[in-house]
């Protein structure tokens, strides 16, 4: 009896939120009815129905251009919103993953060669073979990096290599002759000591401990490797040591400040502040650049040379989530970022050099007071970005590692030891 | 979500302590009607369902996922106790425990810090109590990702206040954050003064319920201040300050947003200040193994329970309920 009062009760209870549940859906029923009604009375024209795609990138200096082409795809395909999704550095991953986890993921988004294959192998990815893209019009370099297992995963997007960026007022007061274009490590070194400005608190250059800026390049110069062709570590290798030692010494000798101090202020604002008179720096950091304190008396020259030429170039591609629900505007909005008329409005606008054949130049004369060609004239020496199916994996282990090499506390050579096996532990992993 | 955790244990061990003879007298208390029950489950329903919802199942997954090996989507593969077995070579995670045990005693030092604090503040006739509260406590509504950010222009080497009044004494102050000598201390600073402010409130209100009159007879019979705090304040405070060390020591245990936001993963000082929590972050998020990643998550939760469970026994020694 208790029982049939109590489960009265509740009844009661849960008869009263419910009716206060169905009250309020009610109006907002009745919101969204009245507001369908409007909007289509006051656009009767647009037959097919509204769908929104998104789309997730990472770079917030790129916002601009991609919502730009955003808007150019939309006036086309009138039915199609666009909804351009940034999510700055290191997060944009970990968001994605978890998004793609979740089944939740953007429609089309950036992808880098580094996570590339993860995504690929697992099935995150549609491929792109009914795309109908003509991959000619793109380097073949970049069209290799956005295929995995024979399949095209990926449109590509844009493509970046490092050049050494100057200051030349720094040059002038130092009486240093501004870097030519076949300079060599020699000639950077020695140049980097004689900027070199204790008083002032000047640095000839910033040993920044990033791969792909800076010893990545220096590993590949020296003729080293950061993977061997069967997907080990090329951290045993003495030209590898050779290039990591090139960074060190100069840390060692005082012409760039050290770790420690990078740490407190990044090396690309103590290059913006004057403080740092030569600067590695990717592509994708000149629009930053050029709008800078230092704007007006800075330039750019191609890497220095060592055993040879060399610079990381990498490339990014656009490609689609497997769990889109809109594969037919997708197709079409991944056409329109494959176009000519895309990547145009990223090298007009002069932010990323743009995969598209013959719109490079675009993006150089977005710059006339800089010399950017020289990121454009070092892509036959361009070797690709060192990736494996989870980069991440080893080349988190390799930063932490290598911070023991370049404060001083760990001889180089040692440093390299522990990163050959940490990277080859990891390669191991992946294959398991 | 710590004050929920932490009032239900020291109020079952106070009650528990207090009146076993009180007791004897529950029989006589109307006995809770029935329908009582229902709106009871009605009014506990919801907190249930989230807590169920977002903690409970979250927990039991992650349990399951330790003893799998994971694809980086959602696929997982059971591989029993292999992660656990990889968890006891870790040299990573050895040196992120030490870490933790660092930070988590360093910690314990804000509990002597805020007793004393609300000692002073509840001096009778102190004046602007209230805004000192209101200072005090100001860190524990400010988000650690914020309090993080400011802290680092704080130790920063060349710009940072820190550097600047040490200077001014003629002192080089060190890189705070990016040497490995002073990072651990610089981190664990800034926790301890971010978790004082909570320890003063909850002490100024342990404070007030201590009968003026101990004090009076104390001062009469001529205990001097420094006898009063030892003899009166410590022993009758003991319940809080157990309550606040318990709290105190699973917050360390816990640390994760101070070293990601003050050292960050490019920090030369990152094996010596990396905690079992970021670790677990590193493997889970960054490495994509997050069957590791669960395993290392579950070994905290199980050491967190054990040094509870270990203070929960001690406090029976040393705390008194009047």
């Amino acid at each position: 009896m208790n029982l049939a009062r109590n489960a009265r009760s509740l009844a009661a209870a849960a008869a009263v939120t419910a009716l206060t549940t169905a009250a309020l859906a009610g109006c907002a029923g009745g919101g969204t009815g009245t507001g369908t009604t409007t909007a289509s009375s006051s656009a009767p024209a647009a037959a097919a129905p509204q769908v929104t795609i998104s789309y997730g990138l990472w770079d917030p200096n790129q916002e601009a251009a991609m919502k730009q082409i955003a808007a150019a795809f939309e006036s086309a395909n009138p039915n199609i919103h666009v909804d351009v999704q940034v999510t700055p550095g290191q997060q944009f991953f970990t968001k994605l993953q978890t998004s793609m986890a979740a089944g939740n993921a953007p429609d089309v988004f950036w992808m880098s060669p580094v996570i590339f294959q993860m995504y690929a192998s697992n099935g995150a990815l549609k491929s792109l073979d009914d795309l109908g893209l003509d991959t000619s019009s793109y380097p073949s370099q970049l069209v290799k990096g956005c295929q995995a297992g024979g399949k095209l995963y990926g449109v590509p997007k844009d493509f970046d290599t490092i050049g050494v960026w100057y200051n030349k007022s720094l040059f002038d007061a130092a009486g240093v002759a501004y870097p030519a274009a076949d300079w060599t490590w020699s000639d950077f070194q020695t140049a980097a000591a004689k900027l070199t400005d204790k008083s002032k608190g000047v640095y000839g250059t910033a040993a920044e401990l990033n791969g792909q800026d800076t010893y990545y390049d220096t590993i590949f110069q020296a003729g080293g490797e950061v993977l061997t062709a069967d997907n080990k570590s090329g951290f045993g290798e003495p030209q590898t040591i050779a290039g990591l030692k090139f960074w060190t010494d100069l840390i060692a000798n005082g012409s760039s400040p050290s770790l420690q101090q990078m740490n407190d202020t990044t090396p690309l604002d103590m290059f913006q502040t004057g403080k740092v008179a030569m600067l590695w720096s990717g592509s994708w950091n000149v629009k930053a650049l050029a709008a800078s304190p230092v704007a007006d008396h800075i330039d750019v020259a191609p890497l220095p040379r060592g055993e040879k030429a060399a610079t990381v170039i990498n490339g990014l591609c656009n490609v689609e989530a497997a769990s889109t629900k809109h594969p037919a505007e997708v197709k079409a909005f991944l056409q329109f970022l494959g176009s000519k008329q895309a990547n145009e409005i990223e090298g007009k606008t002069g932010t990323v050099i743009p995969a598209f054949n013959g719109t490079q130049s675009d993006w150089v004369a977005a710059y006339p007071n800089y010399h950017v060609q020289a990121y454009i004239d070092q892509v036959p020496v361009g070797v690709p970005m060192p990736v494996s199916k989870n980069s991440y994996a080893w080349m988190q282990t390799e930063g932490t590692t290598l911070a023991g090499a370049w404060t001083g506390q760990m001889p180089v050579a040692a440093a390299a030891a522990a990163v050959e096996k940490s990277t080859n532990d990891a390669l191991a992993k992946e294959q398991g | 979500m710590a004050p929920n955790t932490m009032t239900d244990p020291t109020r079952r061990t106070r009650a528990g302590r207090v009146r076993p003879p009180a007791a004897a007298s529950l029989p006589t208390r109307r006995p809770m009607r029935r329908s009582d029950a229902g709106w009871a489950l009605l009014l506990v329903g919801p907190a249930t369902v989230g807590l169920s919802l977002f903690y409970l199942w979250p927990a039991l997954e992650t349990f399951y996922e330790s003893f799998t090996t994971s694809g980086p989507f959602g696929g997982h593969t059971w591989s029993g106790l292999h992660n656990y077995a990889t968890l006891l070579h870790d040299t990573e995670l050895r040196g992120a425990l030490l870490n933790t045990v660092w930070y988590t005693l360093f910690g314990l030092l804000g509990v002597p810090v805020s007793l004393v604090l609300a000692t002073l503040l509840a001096k009778p006739g102190r004046r602007f109590v209230a805004g000192y509260r209101v200072l005090m406590f100001l860190p524990a509504v400010t988000m650690p990702a914020a309090i993080a950010i400011v802290w680092k222009w704080l130790y920063h080497h060349d710009y940072g206040l820190i550097n600047l009044g040490l200077g001014k004494l003629g002192v080089q102050g060190p890189y705070w954050v990016s040497d490995p000598h002073t990072a651990l201390i610089a981190v664990a600073i800034v926790g301890m003064w971010a978790g004082i402010g909570y320890g003063v409130i909850i002490m100024m209100a342990g404070l007030e319920g201590i009968p003026p009159h101990y004090y009076e007879a104390a001062k009469m019979d001529g205990a001097g201040p420094l006898r009063r705090f030892f003899s009166i304040t410590i022993p009758l405070m003991s319940p809080t300050i157990f309550f606040m060390t318990v709290l105190s020591v699973i917050a360390s245990l816990q640390t994760f947003d101070l070293i990601y936001v003050l050292i960050g993963s490019s920090n030369p000082s990152l094996p010596q200040t990396r905690t079992v929590l970021y670790l677990f972050y590193e493997h889970a998020f960054t490495q994509n193994d997050r069957g590791y990643g669960s395993a290392i998550a579950f070994s905290l939760v199980v050491l967190v329970i054990a040094v509870t469970a270990v203070q929960f026994k001690l406090q029976k020694r040393w705390v008194h309920y009047e």
